[in-house]
């Protein structure tokens, strides 16, 4: 497979549920997973003479996400009826914008592995109401489509991206950027499994040096970095193969199916809809006064930028470490919190990092689920660096916070797991140690210098051992060497 | 009882001269009996009128009752009423019960009205006849052989024939006024975003408009008292006080310019029917106004903006009636394409069809354009031409119609001389303006009607002038035969 003659052209649009408490024209409920039609109400189900009343916060958090990215803000908006048939679009239209967005232009800074850093540009975002889900092809009754309503009217903004990037590596960064810079702000809950966000991707492909673009094809609607990657690996390979076997791209839209790793085309541009927009007669233009957007602009939560910036400052973190937590709100919040309560950051962000990320992910929870509290983390990491217990004691108390026993110190008590640091009772073990195990000893001073590093384990094991594992290690470490070194 | 007008039904309920119970069994009776020769309501909901009209009681027995407490009405088939179907004068909706009502609809059952049922209509309120109701056609209870009007005609032909004293109606491009006019009773479209739309099952959004239909201006001032208000259930409903409409009725209309446009007398209009405008508008002289010929010059355009515009609104408006949630389906659905096309061929009338297409055709890319961007633009021209009007006058008047009620069938193979039929009235819709129509004489011994359009809010204005004309003319009291 040489593909060496062909540059990728990538687009994104990225769907982001907004995470106000009601939807964007009804006054029902956005709480994801209850019982189908549950949260939808004569509005969401569009009977007869019920009408749109925009929600505000919606506008407000769509202004927020314009701000973020140094956007222009679309002071004078207006909705518009996109029109097509679909038993989960119940008024046979969805109402979104079209011509005049309520964010314009704006920039997104990507970093890619190689430590360089790209600008992205985001053509525009727009609000819209979010369909329902219609449940068929073995999730519903055989032969019979339903039809669940209550995601129909969750607020959104669709993130229009230029074609700026030109791998899946770059595509699956700025997907995670936007992902940090919504759930940073706070208008998105992020959660990816549940459809918080969704990315259409716009694949095409051109022979290096070209400066026009090639036909594209879009796969809709994918809910994971990991989709996403393949579907686009899989499309441009699709392309590209398609064009050296002397064939052309059709411009269609397309789906990836995670699961099967199947693409397949859903409809082609001959067969595509013609929307018919036109503007919503239901509703007045949405004007954002400056006083509003100054507002927002102050109250603005830090940025991942900023914040990754500030880690580095204050806390003294790594680039690496203040980029893994920094760009992760939830759990910047959560590092924040158990930093301060251990007085030891760069120790609290690798128990974060480490031991809870593991932990978390293992058992799919994020981390605004963890049974394991910032403040217990705190708590934990702070006897840490205090010597009262040892890395692997820490381990023993880290799962009992797991499992429910409490804070550092109390399983600490109870387990009667605190360390011995007092020098004198180390020197103790230690001498006694040696004493009883004379032929360790001698093999020891008859090794030759360079080699003798290598057989100080097995006195730490016996020292270890002979102290129930409470010793602290790095105190007989140095016990250990310096008596060694008086037999010499 | 049924020959008094709201305003003396107050006055009896209110002094205890009768009580609603009565007055509600008196016209439920006249419905049961009368409404055959009619068919001018749709849903009769006795039961229910009855247990209001003994809640009414108790309220004007308690004093403090509002004005319209045990007054009966009838509402337009338009507005949703919690637990009463609510058809659109359709089939798509014939078995449709809102579980909510209508805020106007709200509005009258806190001021304690009761309401008698509900009134037919031209479907989804697109006709001018009422010949395209899926309950069949109403007739005028002037001449029986002839239309009511549309696509109020069930609440004007109620009115007229005195089955109700009063009723609410809409009007999206003179629905309110040409009934109105054609069954020789007082009806009013206010001003856009005046009356809430909620609940009122749209045609076309930026058009419609919910108003009263009654034999005189005094009762739909006190209908509108009730009708209006503000509603943040409706985006598009204005946050404006509202004003006593009755409180200005007896005011002097001396000094009033009224502007009397060019364009609304030319060729069309019916010879006799001008005659009796222009006999309303020299009372109004007589009365100390003054006539200023105006020129609307876009008149002519307003027609042809407005079919498109209506059309469009309307084919999007009327997507959601799909068989999938509620209203009619289709038999056995083999997937769901047929489910769309057979349900909404099945379930909705040609003229709604033919407005559908004509509306997915102007929206359509390519078209837009040269349609619907066009009609907006006109849209504007036309309201500018209100504008500069009512730079010089306080209001304007003409004819309602070109002519009085015409004959069944007599247009039914023309749209377009049926769509002419509301040329003097959509002028108004387009710029949002409030335009109402007061009987003015006869013709053929069938009613005509002079239509008065006011500035934005002006309607307690227009009612005032209305009322004064009212005073000193019989027109409006006038029986038809048969009624009695």
């Amino acid at each position: 497979m040489s593909h060496s003659g062909w540059e990728t052209v990538i687009g994104l649009e990225v769907h982001v549920q907004l995470a106000t408490k009601t939807k964007i024209f009804s006054a029902a409920s956005t709480s994801f997973g209850a019982e189908a039609n549950t949260q939808a109400c004569a509005i969401d189900l569009a009977m007869p003479g019920t009408l749109p009343v925009l929600n505000k916060q919606a506008v407000h958090y769509a202004v927020m996400f314009g701000l973020a990215i140094d956007a222009e803000i679309g002071k004078e908006s207006a909705f518009e009826r996109k029109n097509y048939f679909y038993p989960d679009s119940p008024k046979g239209y969805q109402t979104t914008q079209l011509e005049k967005p309520i964010v314009g232009r704006g920039n997104v800074e990507i970093k890619l592995a190689d430590g360089s850093t790209k600008n992205v540009r985001i053509h525009h975002a727009h609000l819209e109401e979010d369909a329902g889900k219609s449940l068929h092809e073995g999730g519903f009754r055989h032969g019979v489509s339903g039809i669940d309503l209550n995601r129909a009217g969750t607020p959104l903004i669709e993130i229009v991206s230029e074609p700026d990037m030109s791998n899946a590596e770059e595509a699956i960064v700025f997907a995670k950027k936007l992902h940090s810079i919504v759930t940073s702000i706070g208008i998105c809950d992020g959660e990816m499994s549940q459809g918080s966000m969704r990315f259409d991707v716009n694949v095409s492909v051109r022979p290096k040096g070209s400066t026009e673009l090639g036909t594209r094809t879009e796969t809709k609607n994918l809910n994971s970095y990991k989709f996403m990657e393949e579907a686009i690996v899989k499309e441009v390979e699709r392309q590209i193969d398609l064009i050296e076997d002397g064939g052309t791209v059709k411009q269609e839209t397309r789906l990836y199916n995670g699961d099967t790793k199947i693409a397949r085309p859903m409809r082609s541009k001959e067969e595509a809809n013609d929307y018919r927009y036109f503007p919503c007669p239901d509703l007045l233009p949405v004007i954002v006064s400056d006083e509003t957007i100054e507002e927002l602009r102050r109250n603005l939560p830090e940025l991942p930028d900023a914040r990754q910036a500030r880690f580095i400052e204050q806390y003294g973190l790594s680039d690496y470490d203040a980029a893994v937590i920094g760009s992760d709100a939830p759990m910047a919040a959560y590092f924040e919190i158990a930093a301060e309560k251990s007085s030891n950051a760069k120790l609290t962000a690798n128990w974060t990092m480490g031991e809870l990320a593991a932990r978390l992910n293992s058992q799919d929870l994020n981390i605004g689920k963890s049974p394991v509290s910032a403040e217990q983390l705190g708590g934990l990491v702070a006897r840490i660096a205090d010597n009262s217990i040892s890395g692997k004691m820490a381990k023993e108390v880290f799962e009992g916070m797991w499992a429910g026993e409490g804070s550092a110190d109390d399983i600490i008590e109870a387990r009667g797991l605190k360390q011995v640091s007092d020098t004198g009772a180390l020197e103790k073990i230690v001498v006694e140690v040696l004493t009883a195990n004379q032929a360790m000893v001698d093999d020891y001073i008859n090794t030759d210098e360079a080699k003798r590093k290598k057989k100080l384990g097995g006195f730490m094991g016996k020292i270890m051992q002979a102290s129930k594992g409470q010793a602290n290690p790095q105190q007989v470490n140095q016990i250990l060497a310096q008596k060694l070194n008086e037999l010499l | 009882m049924h020959n008094l007008t709201i305003a003396e039904l107050v006055k009896g309920l209110q002094g205890k001269e009768f009580s609603s119970v009565e007055l509600t069994q008196h016209f439920l009776a006249r419905i049961a009996k009368l409404d055959a020769n009619y068919n001018a309501v749709i849903t009769v909901t006795a039961d229910q009128a009855l247990k209001a009209a003994a809640a009414a009681d108790k309220r004007l027995a308690a004093g403090n009752a509002p004005a319209l407490c045990g007054v009966p009405i009838l509402h337009k088939d338009i507005f949703c009423t919690n637990g009463v179907r609510t058809s659109c004068g359709s089939k798509m909706l014939d078995n449709f019960i809102p579980p909510y009502n209508a805020t106007v609809v709200e509005n009258f059952e806190q001021a304690g009205a009761v309401v008698m049922g509900k009134t037919n209509m031209d479907e989804f309120a697109m006709g001018s006849s009422n010949e395209t109701s899926f309950y069949g056609p109403v007739k005028n209870p002037w001449a029986s052989d002839s239309v009511p009007g549309g696509s109020s005609g069930g609440s004007a032909a109620a009115v007229a024939a005195r089955l109700a004293p009063g009723a609410t109606a809409t009007d999206t491009g003179g629905s309110i006024r040409q009934p109105a006019a054609l069954c020789g009773i007082t009806g009013l479209k206010p001003t856009y975003g005046r009356v809430s739309r909620w609940g009122m099952i749209a045609f076309a959004s930026s058009l419609d408009q919910g108003g009263p239909m009654a034999r005189t201006a005094e009762d739909c001032a006190i209908l509108l008292n009730c009708m209006a208000s503000y509603d943040d259930k409706d985006s598009t409903c204005i946050d404006r006080e509202v004003p006593d409409y009755g409180a200005t009725l007896g005011d002097s209309i001396k000094g009033l310019k009224i502007g009397v446009p060019r364009e609304y007398f030319s060729a069309g209009l019916d010879p006799d029917t001008e005659k009796a405008v222009r006999a309303a508008l020299a009372e109004y002289q007589a009365q100390g106004a003054e006539l200023i010929e105006i020129s609307l010059p876009n008149t002519g355009l307003s027609v042809p903006a407005y079919y498109v515009i209506a059309p469009a609104e309307a084919s999007t408006n009327l997507t959601r009636f799909d068989g999938v949630r509620y209203g009619y389906r289709c038999e056995d659905p083999k997937d769901l394409n047929d489910l769309y096309t057979r349900t909404r061929a099945e379930g909705f009338g040609d003229e709604v069809k033919h407005r559908i297409l004509i509306g997915t055709y102007c929206l359509s890319a390519g078209y837009y354009d040269a349609y619907y961007g066009k009609a907006q633009q006109v849209r504007q021209l036309i309201q500018q031409d209100f504008e500069k009007a009512f730079e010089q006058v306080d209001v304007i008047m003409g004819p309602t119609t070109p002519s009085p009620a015409f004959k069944f069938g007599s247009k039914g193979d023309d749209p377009v001389a049926m769509y002419l039929e509301d040329i003097y009235t959509v002028a108004t819709n387009l710029a949002g303006l409030p335009g109402m129509s007061v009987p003015c004489g006869l013709v053929d011994n069938k009613p005509v009607g002079l239509q008065i359009i006011g500035n934005y809010f002006d309607e307690a204005r227009m009612l005032n002038i209305a009322h004064q004309y009212q005073q000193a003319t019989q027109w409006h009291s006038l029986t038809p035969e048969g009624v009695a």
